[in-house]
């Protein structure tokens, strides 16, 4: 019999030795996509795998993980897990994620699929190709956990056809895809450092122990077996910064261009999250701003003065995230709310207590300018004239959200930011100072966007009226609009057997 | 800068051409100081209609809920067009007045700061 291996040898000979040489092509026609960003390696085999994972160990791991998973979603089924939430209410925050989130996860599948395939290098080709894997797991564990909510709720019947063509999913849509129409370089710095190292945190954690204070059990576990894999992400983000870095010293500007434009747009999509955050979730585990200051402030602050030595420094613009960190979640959740008879999700104006945990956790902000806000639309609703934007909204060129942003960079946080350039004659206006910079650098590029409001105006989305516009979306008349009244509220109301002046049941002891 | 391509030179492309918007252009409106109304609004309009439709038709269609809608002395509103301040003849079209594809046409009530003087 022949001897065991011990765990350096097996990953080395299980990983490396696997590629060839190639005869009947040369190399650059075998790896196309490998040279034109500029990036220059000199010897892949300085790849090194942080993990050490090997194929057959990545199988016995993942499929040790699904088991549990599937084991808990079965259990939250029979037991009609929905029934122990908070509200309905906190199924929107579901709502955005699976429209919005699940399908990123597999346009990530599809990414690293293709880096597996364009990089040269064996242990980067592995090292992507379990990412891929990964990545459609994860998409798949997360439409398997939330089809319970499906049966019971709205707005979750179509989420990866709504991804196409919605308005405000083509924020998280656009930013996937502008880094997948990269080269490979630029994906992987984009969404595995960008993305997954500096920014992930603030999706998954908030999120995850959002679930919990929310009793959704079930999202709680998908996030818990993704998290391993999480990290794992995480790890390979940072390791191919240093390096690109490493290799040679060209890289530097070229990765650093990148780390600034990828940050900003990852922000920019996390606006979303930070409306869901402080909004959406009816008990919420921590402010967006608290998040940021731990998650980007303090830990990425550490991370770049460590990646100092490899000449990065922090992304551009990175101040302006910061000082918007007390503006953002209010800005873009007002944005959802007055134009949520054209989403699958329902807004609302917040409760009371909801709007006293905001001017505790905005003490700068909330009492000041987003109060006197939702205090109109309050008392508008108290009218019979509950407040829908019955037009359409600007968005930005760059990053696709309504233009809601102010500036408060410049001390004028009721003012509109608008930056406009002139590119071939004609007009592309971006939010901020952050995407008019990436617009600026790749004009060709964002000329191209596929703007949704626009796209309505000529005439490609199903008709010129409201509702054929959200036949061709695929929404169904009850997905939207406020969720008081909604169809979610009623069937939530009757399972717990409330009359029309509760909204939650009695707390059991 | 322009962009890296594998493959020659980058398509050229504008997504937002003026005639792909069947004889109209696109107008982009925003109400100062008063952010509840949100974002700027798109309107696809025809490039000769009357500055003043503008008043009378396409910004009440959005912006008549709010309270202080009913308050707005048109005569007294400021205009701002891509930058620049304006005095719009109410006559006259939307070319005659300046106002282009993409243009972004911004206005101010004087004496009107939104809800209870707070912006929104």
């Amino acid at each position: 019999m022949a001897k065991k291996l011990n765990m350096r040898k097996r990953y080395e000979v299980l990983t490396r030795g696997l590629g060839w040489e190639p005869t009947y092509q040369p190399k650059e026609k075998v790896f196309p996509q490998e040279t034109y960003e500029g990036i220059k390696i000199v010897d892949w085999d300085k790849w090194e795998d942080p993990f050490r994972l090997t194929t057959d160990a990545y199988w016995k791991y993942q499929a040790e993980k699904d088991k549990k998973l599937y084991a808990v979603i079965d259990s939250f089924a029979q037991n009609n897990g929905h029934l122990n939430l908070s509200s309905a209410s906190y199924v929107n925050a579901l709502k955005i994620f699976i429209q919005g989130v699940s399908p990123l996860e597999y346009g990530a599948h599809r990414g690293y699929a293709n880096l597996a395939r364009q990089f040269s290098g064996e242990g980067a080709q592995l090292a992507c190709q379990m990412q891929s894997i990964d990545e459609l797991r994860h998409s798949q564990t997360q439409i398997h956990t939330l089809s319970h909510y499906n049966k019971h709720f709205t707005g979750l019947h179509d989420p990866f056809h709504m991804h196409d063509r919605v308005w405000y999913l083509s924020v998280p849509k656009s930013y996937f895809d502008d880094a997948r129409s990269a080269g490979p370089f630029e994906f992987i710095t984009s969404i595995s450092f960008a993305f997954e190292y500096i920014l992930t945190n603030l999706l998954f954690v908030p999120f995850m122990s959002g679930a919990a204070h929310n009793g959704d059990m079930a999202t709680v576990t998908f996030g818990f077996s993704a998290q391993s894999d999480e990290s794992r992400h995480m790890t390979l983000g940072l390791e191919i910064i240093k390096f690109l870095v490493e290799q040679h010293e060209d890289n530097l500007e070229i990765v650093q261009g990148w780390i600034d434009k990828h940050f900003w747009r990852a922000y920019r999509v996390l606006g979303l999250v930070s409306a869901m955050q402080d909004y959406m979730l009816p008990d919420s585990p921590m402010s967006w701003k608290e998040a940021w200051d731990i998650y980007f402030v303090d830990n990425c602050g550490a991370l770049f003065k460590d990646l100092a030595r490899y000449g990065l420094r922090m992304p551009k613009f990175h101040e302006q995230a910061t000082d918007e960190a007390e503006h953002l979640s209010h800005q873009v959740y007002t944005a959802l709310y007055q134009f949520s008879h054209a989403a699958a999700f329902h807004t609302e104006v917040p409760s009371k207590e909801k709007m006293d945990w905001l001017s505790e956790k905005y003490p700068n902000t909330f009492d000041k300018y987003y109060r006197p806000r939702w205090e109109m639309y309050a008392q508008m609703e108290k009218e019979g004239k509950r407040f829908f934007n019955m037009g359409l909204p600007q968005l930005c060129q760059v990053c696709q959200v309504p233009m809601s942003f102010t500036e408060v960079s410049k001390g004028e946080p009721m003012k509109l930011s608008q930056r406009v350039t002139e590119f071939n004659g004609d007009k592309y206006h971006t939010c901020s100072d952050g995407c008019k910079d990436i617009f600026d650098h790749e004009p060709e590029k964002y000329a191209h966007a596929w703007l949704p409001p626009h796209q309505i105006f000529q005439g490609n989305c199903g008709g010129a009226e409201i509702p054929d516009v959200l036949k061709y979306y695929h929404f169904n008349p009850e997905d939207g609009g406020d969720y008081k009244g909604s169809t979610d509220e009623a069937t939530w109301k009757a399972a717990h057997g409330l009359d029309d002046q509760q909204t939650t049941p009695e707390k059991s002891a | 800068m322009t962009i890296k391509t594998n493959f020659g030179e980058y398509p050229v492309g504008n997504k937002d051409a003026v005639e792909n918007f069947h004889g109209n252009q696109l107008v982009y409106i925003a109400w100062d100081d008063h952010l509840g109304i949100g974002p700027a609004n798109v309107f696809p309009l025809p490039p000769e209609m009357p500055f003043a439709a503008l008043l009378e038709e396409v910004i009440p269609s959005v912006v008549s809920p709010h309270p202080d809608f009913e308050k707005i002395d048109w005569v007294k509103a400021q205009w701002i067009l891509d930058g620049e301040s304006i005095v719009p003849e109410l006559g006259k079209s939307l070319t005659e007045n300046g106002v282009g594809h993409k243009s972004l046409l911004r206005f101010k009530t004087p004496g009107l700061t939104g809800y209870q003087g707070s912006g929104n």
